[in-house]
């Protein structure tokens, strides 16, 4: 497939690195921003390197330097705590994925490899729900949360999504319908029942596809910002996103803690592109497959 | 990764032909076993899904302020939008917001799909174009907001070094909306782009290969053989990143907050306003039901208008 180079070759290569440019020099900026002391930042706003390189950022949003120091690079002396924040993402991603994904296999199993009349329609009521904007459940949900008196706390975030989501449900099934029968009957000759069919041999069998839902479903849960927002604003359940939110809201309108803001979008930032660089081909691969067939 | 598409129909692949049951096991089936299987699944799909639906209709026609239960009131909320000029600017706002995005990124898109198609296979190149997707709405907005400050942002320091003067990207309400807009068409592009590109690999080579037989040159083969051999996949990729982009919300939360003087006012933000700094949970809820309508009604008029069905390789 190597085409000689010509000219018109040569300027679509040249856009697509511009593209790539644009698509990566923002993450840069990041870093190089949160690696500067901010009292000197403004001096040199174009400096393509960190200004007077420093981790006093970090240091400071970690909560590990004291006000007076936090105060010298520019920050706002206000204390916060990232750690605290990137502990509560990480519970909330982590239970919300585990549970999603094994209760979402579960159904994907009776809607693939089980026969009951209704199926089909079931399954069709299931999907129906993609249709439904998050806001109009989102408002309801929030009265149900409250009323339950779970606003604040880690199961008011993570309750609703943690049962299913449409989605996780349709694109299992697809990969469990795929499954030979003949294996599955040999196994049911042997005696097994359909609790060792399903973990001893579909899960087996499709470790891939619910390893890259597990990894998508982690990604979004980490990102989501909306539902926490509502139920989760007080410190000790605050995800990052919130965190990220507040942090912006309470810098002050003079001098913004530019380097600090930046230090903390990166902490939150970090944790998933780390995820995305070990499963980079299995996240990219994923996408058009699972989208649109 | 949000579309659904029909499921082929599974009956012949995955279930073979069976010898004949007893005719109770046959009607039944595994009734008793989906059930056990599908339980945590449907409480969470009844309780989070299906009640607040339906409650969200209800309360949509109540007075409820969460302090007391909610007061039917028929169609008072409705009546009440339409007079209501926060609404009607909301929803202007939100169109402009969805027409650039949804412009500048699908046009974007196939663009950086139709160059790595004809440039490279190479994972790394899709995968640092997808980069942007992955990170969360908040932290992009963040990094933004800092690079198009008006003093001290790298654009402006950019623009200022051709010679244009600095634009107040989020302070000037002609600004603020394109500047949303843009923000979230470079998280989105590689996404989408990864979309189109996987509708282009669905074209046959021979199709291709006819056109350079017949001396077609490069844009006559994009614009006469690309373009409509991916309209199917190109019409699910609108529905998709459309409804999408109806429902911005994070990427102003965190920076414009609806101004300046109510310029980046989405619908998303407005209902969210109402409902948890006003506490008018019903009128909140009749604009989210508006808001439901309108996505049903794109989406239906552009897979009507499109015909997305239907592949012209058929």
């Amino acid at each position: 497939m190597k085409r000689p180079l010509n000219p018109g070759r040569i300027v679509a290569w040249a856009v697509l690195i511009i593209l790539l440019i644009v698509t990566l020099f923002p993450f840069y900026w990041m870093l190089r921003t949160a690696l500067s002391n901010n009292t000197q930042l403004a001096g040199h706003p174009s400096s393509l390197l960190p200004v007077e390189t420093t981790l006093g950022a970090f240091k400071r949003v970690l909560g590990l330097s004291t006000i007076e120091e936090a105060q010298a690079q520019g920050g706002s002396g206000a204390s916060v705590n990232f750690w605290l924040y990137l502990r509560n993402s990480l519970i909330v991603a982590t239970i919300t994925t585990v549970c999603q994904v094994f209760f979402s296999a579960m159904a994907a199993y009776a809607f693939a490899r089980l026969r009951w009349p209704g199926r089909d329609k079931v399954f069709a009521l299931f999907l129906a729900a993609l249709m439904v904007p998050p806001i109009f459940t989102t408002l309801p949900n929030f009265v149900l949360i409250k009323n339950l008196g779970l606003l604040n706390s880690f199961a008011g975030i993570i309750l609703p999504g943690a049962f299913m989501t449409p989605f996780a449900i349709f694109f299992l099934r697809q990969f469990f319908l795929g499954i030979s029968r003949e294996l599955e009957e040999a196994a049911m000759i042997d005696g097994a029942g359909h609790a060792r069919l399903f973990f001893g041999m579909i899960i087996p069998m499709s470790a891939a596809p619910i390893a890259t839902l597990a990894i998508l479903t982690y990604i979004n849960s980490w990102n989501d910002y909306f539902w926490p927002l509502l139920v989760g604003q007080q410190e000790n359940v605050r995800v990052l996103t919130v965190a990220l939110g507040v942090f912006r809201s309470q810098t002050p309108q003079g001098g913004p803690d530019w380097a600090g803001l930046m230090a903390a979008t990166l902490i939150a930032a970090l944790p998933m592109i780390i995820l995305f660089l070990a499963f980079a081909k299995r996240i990219t691969n994923s996408i058009g497959f699972s989208g649109i067939k | 990764m949000t579309a659904a598409t029909n499921a082929p129909p599974d009956t012949a692949r995955s279930h073979g032909e069976q010898a004949p049951k007893p005719a109770k096991r046959r009607r039944l089936g595994d009734l008793k076993v989906a059930m056990i299987f599908l339980a945590p699944a449907t409480l969470g799909f009844v309780v989070f899904y299906i009640w607040p639906t339906l409650r969200g209709a209800y309360l949509s026609f109540t007075e409820y302020s969460l302090l007391e239960a909610p007061k039917f009131n028929g169609l008072d909320n409705y009546e009440r939008m339409i007079h209501d000029s926060f609404f009607w600017n909301a929803l202007g706002v939100t169109v402009e917001y969805v027409v650039i995005n949804i412009g500048l990124q699908t046009v974007l898109a196939v663009a950086i799909a139709m160059l790595m198609y004809r440039l490279t296979k190479s994972i790394t190149v899709r995968a640092a174009i997808l980069l942007p997707y992955l990170v969360a709405n908040v932290v992009v907005a963040l990094v933004w907001y800092w690079m198009l400050d008006f003093q001290v942002g790298i654009v402006n320091q950019g623009l200022t070094w051709l010679g244009i003067d600095p634009i107040a990207f989020f302070g000037d309400s002609n600004w603020a909306i394109p500047t949303v807009a843009g923000i979230n068409v470079w998280r989105h592009m590689g996404y989408t782009a990864l979309l189109v590109f996987a509708g282009l690999q669905t074209i046959p080579s021979y199709v291709y290969e006819a056109a350079e037989v017949d001396g077609a040159g490069e844009m006559k083969t994009f614009w006469r053989i690309t373009l409509p051999l991916l309209r199917p996949v190109l019409v699910m990729v609108l529905v998709v990143t459309m409804i999408g982009s109806f429902q911005v919300f994070d990427t102003i939360a965190v920076t414009t907050q609806g101004g300046p003087i109510n310029s980046t006012r989405v619908i998303y933000y407005y209902i969210f306003e109402r409902a948890f700094t006003r506490f008018d949970f019903g009128y909140a809820s009749a604009m989210a039901m508006v808001l439901f309508a309108i996505l049903a009604i794109v989406s239906l008029l552009q897979l009507r208008l499109l015909r997305a069905k239907e592949s012209d390789l058929a």
